[in-house]
């Protein structure tokens, strides 16, 4: 019984993402042209860069934390956290790929927010290659906790203010396009979006806490050794 | 009395900066070889593109000059700001560290590091119009762009350049944690200096050049802030 009141928000995830998938297939949505069907990606590929958000700040308060508090568990919650948005980041980039594919025409098209999101993940990616070329594990801990901090802030120019910077663009909200607000994203897709942004995300912390235990267990079983 | 307190932190910071500026400067210009290594490097980055080219049977576009000085000019920050600790042997190192606050030490680094990619990238666009041709329209604001961008430069690589010297430095790691995270800088400063090129009314260079003084602000405060954790090992 205990569990299950710890567990309640794995309960939720599951009960959400089941219903954005049976729900977002499903359910009604507005007709609109060269879209048409696709827009069901609402669901998948846009929470994608919800979640990577917020695993990526969650990772970021971490890495502040460690600095003050010296405590590795902190450290290995930063990395694991940035692992998972890495993972949400390469999904939300395969899905817009599909997603493009289909509606402008090619996977590529150098769309700012395109290009923005590719700088993003090589700057966690040079983030993971920090952390394995240092060996002795408490600079690791703090010389990729200084960085961490650092790339989040240089990230956030570049997904929030360069994109509505730029002259054009096909991504709704940015280079004078309305955004989804204005036309589409009426009652019908939110009912499901919002459910979906939550329950994708409350995955994504699910995975990095699996992933934070697996590392503390094989520490304990090391120091045992 | 807090108060008071604070105010005597910032003039020490303030003494030592000045110091340690000097200390950069005499460095450098005694052991002149990294100095002119730097500039040699540079000089010999815009002969090779002024001759792959082939600019005088075919010329190049405006866009291209533009992309081509900022790449060139982001490369040589990034060989002439990466070695701005490794200099420094462990030894020397520990004798600042009881000597100077690593505000001070980071401060001092970035000023002179602002100094040197400045006075760089004017020698730079002296040699680089002579072959290449110099086709700004606009020059306050193309030089108001210099001094921006090495501040931007400056500011970004001597951060990284503390964190790639505790990880082993070597070249590569300096390259990929620097390069991501000075794209914003690079975007808007290329930009800024195309609007100088064609010679656009400075208004409409006004939201790049806050955005750009922004993130300059923000990556400086960041700095100041995480620099004394790196400092401390």
């Amino acid at each position: 019984m205990s569990d299950i009141k710890k567990s309640w928000w794995k309960w939720l995830a599951i009960g959400l993402v089941a219903y954005t998938i049976v729900g977002g297939m499903l359910l009604e949505v507005p007709r609109l042209v060269i879209l048409n069907e696709s827009i069901r990606n609402l669901y998948f590929h846009v929470t994608m860069w919800f979640g990577m958000i917020v695993l990526l700040t969650a990772s970021m308060v971490y890495s502040i934390r460690y600095l003050s508090k010296q405590d590795m568990s902190l450290d290995i919650k930063a990395v694991e956290f940035a692992n998972a948005g890495v993972l949400f980041g390469l999904l939300g980039m395969t899905t817009g790929m599909l997603w493009a594919t289909y509606t402008w025409g090619e996977p590529w098209s150098g769309d700012p927010k395109q290009n923005s999101s590719a700088i993003a993940l090589l700057i966690y990616m040079a983030y993971l290659v920090l952390r394995n070329s240092l060996n002795d594990e408490q600079q690791r801990a703090r010389i990729s906790a200084v960085y961490n901090i650092f790339a989040f802030a240089a990230m956030i120019p570049l997904l929030f203010i360069l994109p509505r910077l730029a002259d054009s663009s096909l991504h709704p909200g940015n280079g004078g396009n309305p955004g989804f607000n204005y036309y589409d994203l009426d009652n019908k897709l939110r009912m499901v979006f919002y459910p979906a942004v939550i329950g994708w995300t409350l995955l994504g912390v699910w995975v990095a806490s699996l992933r934070v235990r697996i590392k503390e267990v094989s520490l304990k079983l090391i120091d045992n050794r | 009395m807090d108060n008071a307190l604070n105010l005597r932190f910032e003039t020490m910071v303030v003494k030592e900066v000045k110091s340690l500026f000097y200390k950069e400067l005499m460095l450098e210009w005694r052991q002149k070889y990294a100095l002119n290594g730097i500039l040699l490097y540079t000089f010999s980055t815009i002969f090779i593109c002024y001759l792959s080219f082939n600019i005088k049977n075919t010329g190049i576009s405006h866009l291209t000059w533009n992309a081509l000085f900022w790449i060139i000019m982001l490369f040589s920050a990034t060989s002439a700001i990466a070695k701005s600790f490794v200099q420094e042997n462990q030894n020397r190192m520990l004798y600042y560290y009881t000597l100077a606050s690593p505000q001070a030490i980071i401060l001092s680094k970035i000023v002179y590091n602002m100094l040197l990619m400045w006075v760089l990238s004017l020698l730079a666009i002296v040699v680089f119009s002579v072959v290449l041709g110099y086709p700004i329209d606009d020059h306050g604001l193309f030089f108001i762009n210099l001094i921006l961008g090495s501040l931007g430069l400056s500011t970004t690589l001597t951060m990284i350049s503390g964190i790639a010297s505790k990880a082993g430095n070597n070249g590569i790691l300096m390259a990929i944690l620097s390069f991501p995270v000075i794209i914003p800088v690079i975007l808007m400063v290329i930009k800024i200096s195309k609007n100088a090129i064609d010679g656009i009314d400075r208004g409409e260079s006004l939201d790049e050049i806050i955005t750009l003084c922004a993130i300059n602000l923000i990556v400086g405060t960041l700095a100041y802030l995480l620099f004394p954790y790196l400092w401390r090992s």
